[in-house]
């Protein structure tokens, strides 16, 4: 066909290979066939919503839409103001990606913006082909469910846009009309459903999750020597909660040892919870505040009634935002909680914070053998923050890094920090039905990675986010990389950590010299 | 004859903006912002956000990270109307204060710029794929009318001058309610007839970006959602929620 001639065309010059940032002609209809499974009525009915598609939709969707623009000022404002100047139209990494014009955030916002104006406005109402105005018809919908899932809610456009139009606010309220009526995505919502039914996105019940950690246990005091304890549903000061990746995906399980370790080292009574055992908020993804309350307030829960001081999320991006920016909202107060540590806490915070006093000991020339860079998340670098200035989620990670690996380059600044590209698997797009658009959606962070293995040498990629490392470990082989040269942030920590009593420490300590590491951790920072 | 149209015009142009715009923005202040997400990094502060939305406002400093060329052609724009504005102040009040005298010769020349500026900006709709795209009708048409308005307005600062005294005796005349004939010069029809045209539009179109940016919550909210606690306004308190049972007790 002529239209895939003219993308394929579009995508594989010399400097759109290259350019992390190279923007495409657009070429019509070009990423129209990506489309995920959508979710049986089951599911849907489970999260509250219709199973099927009633007979007047239209009315439900658009009351809907009327009822969302009384909710969120966002929706109601980012509606109105946009002034078409265009300055967004080339930061979308699935823009870039597909060259489909429909992904530039503007014009995915109008795709519900026409809609608004034709029922809601006058001139919309009067002169609807004046302002772009259409009604609201099947092949409309069919348009939302495609381009609606073709946003991973990165927010890189609001930094953009001079009035911070924020697409990720009209694609979470157009997959809620959507949602609203009986149409919904698979991968989203049965795991919403999971989360309701067991407590984690995985599906993992209570008995294999303490099995799994049983096991980990026995891996630490193989590698260490040190009986490095995971308690799971005991009382403790320290309510985890991690991703539930992080309980055996890779490398994820990998960052989950070196909090283990973390925890140990500081010697801090901590454990983790099967009812609570899920730092992912899917419901965040779909918009819907019920939903995304319904699975905080779990965290609640099991915060009293294991009668914890402080509650610390583990590395996961949008899980963080759910945490940072909704967690105290949604499923708050936490007044009961110690009130000298924010709520909720990071773990990089947290390790951070013993770094710098000083009590973490390491070996920084276990991580020699790798060159690292450090991929921003984009929920974390542009919906939340890490310690008490604005920014600290940029320099938090980079300093754990740097303080247990000799080796480390950003890369270009217009990819990293607030600039960051999405790795193409977040806001809920991780799933296979979806992999063309993964793979095109997280080549412009591949092109930056190449980038800066040309020019230092580097050969992994250190991220925090559990969606984040299990898309680059499926998209990074395509891209001439391993599926293990993404890491973890507190793989790395693990690696280094000289745990009191080790057999590191006995070998480190023989040969004396290297005593003073974790000072020069500090200094390093 | 012409007279009576252009202040009845006026007057409805006048309420219209007035009315539209207060509704429009009564809609926003009164529409909750439920959760805390400014885009980050952001102030911490209320002094921090004051800051950030002045460098937003004045600068545009997110569209200066964004796009040069829509930057330039937007401060020529936007700096050169405000000039305008300013200028224009001496019709409606008497004595002029001296500030606005000062201003003048500034405004004079902002006219130019400003229209530039509107150039600049239809160019890139009708240059740039991606801009043309997401264009409708009614974006070229406002381009295309303050780009007329500032045309007909230079004409007659520059080519042929009208009856400016005439102009301004017929607005002090409309506020005080004691008509005064209005100059029938071409230009001062097509100029008043167009700036009626803007201001009926106003409320109506996506000019409530102007009001509507000091509302955006990505822009001017304080980072705090952990510091302070912002319940959702139309959820039920946290104490009547029902917890969801683990699986073995169902
Ligand atoms: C708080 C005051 C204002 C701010 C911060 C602001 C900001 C902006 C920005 C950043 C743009 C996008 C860049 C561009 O396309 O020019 C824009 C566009 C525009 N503004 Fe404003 N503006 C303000 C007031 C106004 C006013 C009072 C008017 C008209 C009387 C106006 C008319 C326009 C028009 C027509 C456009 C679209 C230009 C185009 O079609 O490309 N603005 N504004
Ligand atoms: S940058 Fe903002 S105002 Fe400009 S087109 Fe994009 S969404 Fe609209
Ligand atoms: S939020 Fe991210 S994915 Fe969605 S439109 Fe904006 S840039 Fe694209
Ligand atoms: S998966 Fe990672 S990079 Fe992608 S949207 Fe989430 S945080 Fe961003």
């Amino acid at each position: 066909m002529a239209e895939e001639e003219k993308v394929v065309e579009e995508l594989t010059t010399q400097e759109a290979l290259t350019d992390p940032l190279y923007v495409p002609e657009p070429v019509d209809g070009a990423a129209a066939h990506i489309k995920s499974f959508p979710a049986a009525p089951e599911f849907q009915e489970k999260l509250g919503y219709p199973g099927e598609r009633p007979d007047n939709w239209q009315e439900v969707a658009l009351n809907k839409m009327q009822d969302l623009r009384g909710k969120f000022r966002s929706f109601r404002l980012f509606l109105d103001i946009c002034v078409k100047c265009g300055a967004c139209t080339d930061k979308c990494h699935y823009f870039m990606g597909t060259a489909d014009p429909k992904n530039m955030p503007v014009a995915r916002a109008d795709l519900i913006r026409s809609v608004y104006r034709r029922y809601f406005t006058l001139p919309g109402k009067w002169f609807p082909s004046l302002v772009g105005a259409r009604e609201l018809t099947e092949e409309v919908l069919d348009e939302w469910y495609t381009y609606y899932f073709q946003c991973s809610e990165c927010r890189r456009c609001s930094v953009y846009c001079p009035y911070g139009i924020d697409t990720a606010e009209i694609t979470m309220a157009a997959r809620e009309i959507l949602d609203s009526v009986g149409v919904g995505m698979k991968y989203t919502n049965e795991i919403i459903g999971k989360v309701y039914d067991i407590g984690n996105n995985l599906g993992l019940q209570a008995p294999a999750l303490k099995a799994t950690m049983e096991d980990l246990e026995e891996e630490i005091e193989e590698d260490t020597g040190v009986k490095v304890r995971i308690p799971v549903d005991e009382p403790a000061d320290i309510l985890l909660i991690p991703p539930s990746a992080d309980f055996f995906a890779e490398p994820h399980i990998d960052g989950f040892i070196g909090y283990a370790k973390v925890f140990h080292a500081a010697g801090v009574k901590w454990t983790i919870s099967t009812y609570a055992s899920e730092a992912a908020n899917f419901a965040m993804f779909i918009g819907s505040y019920e939903n995304m309350r319904r699975i905080a307030q779990r965290i609640r829960r099991e915060a009293i009634r294991l009668g914890v001081k402080r509650i610390i999320i583990g590395e996961c991006g949008h899980a963080w935002r759910a945490a940072y920016q909704f967690l105290n909202t949604l499923a708050g107060p936490f007044d009961f909680l110690d009130p000298n540590y924010p709520v909720p806490q990071h773990i990089c915070e947290f390790t951070w914070d013993l770094i710098q006093e000083g009590k973490l000991r390491f070996d920084k020339s276990q991580n020699d053998h790798l060159t690292l860079t450090f991929h921003d998340s984009c929920n974390v670098a542009r919906a939340s923050r890490m310690g008490k200035y604005p920014g600290g989620q940029f320099d938090i990670p980079r300093n754990i890094i740097k303080a247990v690996c000799n080796n480390y380059y950003d890369m270009p600044e217009d990819t990293i920090k607030e600039a960051t590209l999405c790795c193409g698997g977040g806001g809920g797009l991780l799933t296979d039905d979806l992999m063309e658009l993964r793979k095109k959606g997280g080549s412009p962070r591949m092109k930056a990675l190449k980038q800066v293995t040309e020019e230092y040498g580097v050969n992994k990629m250190a991220a925090i986010c559990a969606i984040c490392k299990t898309q680059f470990s499926k998209i990074m082989p395509y891209n001439g990389y391993a599926m293990d040269d993404i890491m973890s942030v507190h793989q790395l920590v693990s690696n280094a950590i000289v745990l009191p009593g080790s057999e590191q420490e006995a070998e480190l300590d023989g040969t004396a010299d290297e005593s003073g590491d974790s000072e020069q951790a500090k200094e390093d920072a | 004859m012409i007279t009576v149209l252009y202040a009845l015009l006026y007057y409805v142009a006048f309420i219209v903006f007035a009315a539209g715009v207060a509704y429009r923005v009564w809609g926003y202040w009164k529409t909750p912002a439920p959760a805390v997400i400014p885009t980050t990094p952001a102030p911490v502060t209320r002094t921090g956000v004051v800051w950030r939305m002045f460098k937003e406002v004045a600068f545009f400093e997110s569209l200066w990270k964004s796009n040069k060329w829509i930057w330039i052609f937007a401060m020529m724009f936007h700096l050169s109307l405000w000039l305008i504005l300013i200028r224009h102040a001496r019709y409606f009040v008497q004595p002029v204060p001296t500030l606005i005298t000062l201003a003048q010769p500034f405004g004079k020349y902002a006219g130019i710029f400003f229209v530039l500026g509107g150039l600049g900006l239809f160019a890139r709709r009708i240059l740039v794929s991606r801009v043309r795209y997401i264009s409708s009708p009614s974006d070229y048409l406002m381009l295309l009318m303050f780009i007329l308005i500032g045309f007909s307005g230079l004409m007659m600062t520059f080519v042929n001058k009208p009856d400016v005294v005439g102009v301004k005796a017929f607005f002090l005349g409309l506020m005080t309610f004691n008509w005064q004939p209005l100059p029938t010069d071409f230009g001062v029809l097509v100029h008043l007839g167009l700036v009626a045209l803007f201001l009926i539009i106003f409320p109506f179109s996506k000019l409530v970006h102007a009001p509507g940016v000091f509302f955006s919550p990505t822009r001017n909210m304080v980072d705090n959602p952990r510091e302070k606690f912002h319940p959702v306004p139309w959820l039920p308190s946290i104490d009547e929620v029902v917890y969801d049972e683990p699986p073995g007790k169902k």
